[in-house]
């Protein structure tokens, strides 16, 4: 649980929660609404799949089907796996390193509201005429002003906005991490999970810059009759496909590196043993976030780019495999020889080694440029994605949930509906998709709402909607879980698995300063290193005094209101018969963002001080309770 | 963490980085730069690989005018050195010179930012309009987002300058004027960019 904050106890919860920025409340708001937004997705993909299930069946029409594709794609990359990455790497990097908050915790609070409100925005589209339906790639001239509708509006304006959140909370994440680590926290001591969260931000920093200038050309296009991506005057279509992709592909690592940390977090605190080949780890993680810029052109090989440079990304993707397979091999030697403990968590944590090797063997399959020709746009390809982002970043999730679960809310969840939905899960998730890598290989098409019967495809589509009620099924029980565990499973101290790194160091319920004195770190896997050559606690680096806090501010809200409204003003210049002049909502929306950076600027907030007695007296609460 | 640093002997030589404040902003505003010049990089991309589709449109080489574009690079660099000036006389502790270096340079900035708007102008005198052509929406996005960001630029420094008018240097100050100034070189950098790409190589190349 998180504790009320000591300057504004006596002020409502909900103005508590609106103007916090504290980085463990902004996880929980993270990891709530990222949850709202996986299950609305999980929705869809369900009614697709009953769709499909059929032959020439009629429970979508084709139009809803292409908006399902479109926003299920959409909310599951931008709007759930991010922000729900965002949860652990708030509540748990500051934690892990030593520090008492994030380096700027107003622009923490910043990026969660600028999500919240772009995610909003996209979600509005249903009732305006219908969603987005050119697929989450958006792809020009169907996404052009000749040819798309109102929903991709939506879209360019959602994004826009939650994507500024997202790339203000990753430069906050790489200066918390640079600057803001503990007394002897030197780089090569951090756990490999700040160590994935540093390397996703860079990568944030430089793949979600072209994704806004790309959503601008199109909002440009769109709004105010740009000709970027029109051929007639001089424009080109491929430049659309270039600019999301050189966005698109580190995308996909931007999500699956902090799965690995997640991984190498559990893997080695269930196996009692410390990571096999921590540099090795760390020198794979920074080789990934490299190449990961280096391959966007293999989402593009039937474009006709030309044999040179389909070749040269072909091979830049296959040499990924070496620094995963690092990855891999590692993850398994610690666990060999180890003392596993199979809860939950592991079963999560070392399933996805064997998944996430299935998803890297088609991901090399697919890098072969010549017969990428006949996997494109089939169902192949959807396979070879949902085993990396269902097998690497859910499962990853799913074991981060359980894993640091006890730390956020001070309970665990329940271990025997835990395991229920695991195994439901993963026999749900490999009947759902693994039939659909020979789906595509007979050839049915992805993005296509029905197909005819006696093509050899009946059973298999059969299979695959039973798979995804499985995995429903699974996701309604941890849902159940969640709910059982806070009304009966028994409130546990600040260390119940035995932990190996700095935040198990802290009591649960986690104080709003974190640490009462900062910790002095002696070792790689801090706590462990003190639980065999000290008595079991962190030494403190300096001596108990008063700690000096940020104080909460409405700011964050009142900017991404601003920007919600103004994004909602240019979507409404191409509405049919808008009640009042997008003008006027463009300008009281930029108005209100504008003044309220300016406000902020303005005032100097120098924070606030809990006096030494209130922290010694919370200290002494949180000893009786852990 | 302002108060608990040592201001007996005056302040620090660099008090921009004086405290973990100063630091984190610092730090901040670099990363933030680098993600500016992707940013940056991809509309000069998209306008490299459309500068030729002039469809019925004039072309650059009919519009462009080397002489007010060096005016105005003139003005531009003239302004990032002013800025320059102003930060030594900070870390001299000298507020009033600051104050007046930073000044100068918000009025150079608006001169051409003036200079911008009466060169868009011009263009669309001559028939180049933003949905002219390919190459037209192009250009106005890049030299005009590089306009909006001149703007945003001078609100942010006079917003600063007139807030902190009767202040002196502080430790919480000099940060902020610090990475202003940085803002405003990094602005600087994009535009010796697009004088090359855009008017030099559009009338030469």
């Amino acid at each position: 649980m998180v504790r009320e904050a000591t300057n504004t106890l006596q002020k409502s919860v909900l103005w508590d929660w609106l103007t916090t920025v504290d980085h463990k409340k902004l996880a929980v708001l993270y990891l709530i609404s990222g949850t709202l937004f996986f299950l609305k997705a999980g929705l869809m993909a369900v009614f697709m799949r009953i769709q499909l299930m059929f032959p020439m069946n009629d429970f979508l029409s084709g139009q809803t089907f292409n908006e399902f594709i479109t926003m299920h794609g959409t909310i599951m990359l931008f709007l759930a796996a991010t922000p729900l990455l965002f949860a652990f790497m708030n509540y748990i990097v500051p934690l892990q390193i030593g520090a008492r908050d994030v380096a700027f915790p107003f622009v923490n609070a910043l990026g969660f509201w600028l999500f919240f409100f772009g995610g909003l925005l996209v979600s509005l589209s249903w009732f305006f005429g219908g969603a987005p339906d050119a697929g989450w790639t958006s792809y020009v001239p169907l996404a052009s002003r000749d040819y798309g509708g109102l929903g991709i509006d939506f879209y360019v304006l959602g994004l826009q906005v939650s994507g500024i959140g997202t790339l203000v909370s990753g430069i906050n994440f790489i200066v918390t991490i640079i600057n803001m680590r503990a007394p002897g926290m030197t780089m090569m001591r951090m756990p490999l999970f700040c160590w994935t969260t540093l390397v996703t931000s860079i990568l944030i920093v430089f793949a979600f810059t072209p994704l806004a200038a790309g959503l601008a050309l199109l909002m440009l296009d769109r709004m105010f009759d740009g000709m970027f991506f029109i051929p007639g005057e001089g424009g080109n279509v491929v430049i659309w496909q270039h600019i999301f992709w050189i966005f698109g592909h580190p995308e996909v690592y931007i999500l699956v590196l902090p799965a690995f940390g997640m991984i190498s977090e559990i893997i080695p605190t269930f196996s009692k043993k410390r990571l096999f080949g921590y540099t090795a780890m760390v020198f794979a993680t920074l080789i990934i976030g490299f190449l990961g810029f280096m391959v966007w052109m293999h989402h593009m090989f039937t474009v006709g780019i030309g044999p040179i440079a389909n070749s040269v990304f072909a091979i830049a993707t296959m040499i990924i495999g070496i620094p995963t397979g690092i990855k891999i091999f590692n993850w398994l030697f610690t666990m060999w020889g180890g003392k596993l403990t199979f809860n939950t968590a592991m079963l999560c944590a070392s399933s996805f080694v064997p998944t996430f090797v299935l998803g890297g063997v088609t991901g090399v399959m697919l890098a072969m440029a010549p017969v990428d020709h006949l996997y494109h746009d089939t169902y192949f390809v959807v396979a070879h994605f949902h085993y990396i982002i269902l097998g690497g970043i859910v499962l990853g999730l799913i074991g981060a949930t359980f894993y640091w679960y006890p730390k956020m809310f001070g309970h665990k969840l329940n271990e025997t509906l835990g395991k229920i939905m695991f195994w439901m899960f993963y026999v749900g998730f490999h009947l759902t998709f693994f039939v659909q890598h020979i789906l595509g290989l007979i050839g049915m098409p992805r993005r296509v709402y029905t197909y005819l019967e006696d093509q050899g495809m009946d059973t298999m589509n059969m299979i695959s909607t039973i798979g995804a009620f499985v995995m429903s099924a699974a996701i309604i029980l941890l849902v159940i879980n969640i709910v059982y565990s806070a009304m009966k499973s028994p409130r546990e101290g600040g260390d119940p698995w035995d932990g190996r790194t700095l935040e198990w160091a802290t009591p649960t319920p986690v104080p709003e300063y974190n640490f009462a004195q900062t910790p002095q770190v002696r070792s790689l896997d801090p706590l462990f290193y003190e639980k065999i050559h000290g008595d079991g606690t962190m030494k403190p680096a300096e001596p108990i005094g008063d700690i000096h806090m940020p104080n909460g501010s409405i700011y964050p809200f009142t900017i991404s209101l601003g920007l919600f409204i103004a994004g909602f003003g240019f979507i409404m210049l191409n509405m049919e018969n808008a009640i009042i002049s997008p003008w006027i909502v463009i300008a009281v929306g930029g108005i209100i963002t504008f003044g309220s950076m300016a406000l902020h600027s303005v005032k100097e907030d120098h924070g606030y001080h809990i006096s030494k007695e209130t922290v010694e007296q919370m200290e002494k609460e949180v000893g009786t309770n852990g | 963490m302002a108060e608990t640093t040592d201001l007996s002997k005056g302040l620090p030589s660099h008090p921009e980085k004086a405290t973990l404040e100063g630091k984190n902003k610092f730090l901040g505003f670099w990363v933030f730069l680098a993600g500016e010049t992707t940013m940056f990089a991809t509309f000069f991309g998209t306008y490299l690989g459309l500068r030729n589709g002039t469809g019925s449109g004039p072309e650059a080489a009919d519009i462009f005018s080397l002489p007010l574009v060096f005016i105005m690079t003139m003005i531009l660099l003239t302004s990032s050195l002013t800025s320059v000036f102003a930060m030594f006389a900070m870390k001299k502790n000298q507020f009033k010179k600051m104050k007046i270096w930073m000044w100068v340079t918000v009025a150079l900035g608006t001169a051409f930012l003036g200079f911008e708007i009466y060169e868009f102008v011009e263009y669309v005198h001559y028939g180049l309009g933003f949905t002219t052509s390919a190459f037209a929406s192009s250009f106005y996005a890049l030299v005009g987002l590089h306009g909006a960001h001149v703007l945003f630029g001078l609100c942010w420094i006079s917003l600063l300058l007139i807030r902190y008018n009767k202040s002196g240097i502080t430790l919480t100050n000099a940060p902020k004027f610090y990475v202003a100034s940085l803002y405003w070189h990094f602005i600087d950098v994009v535009w010796i960019f697009i004088f090359t790409v855009v008017y030099l190589m559009g009338i030469g190349g």
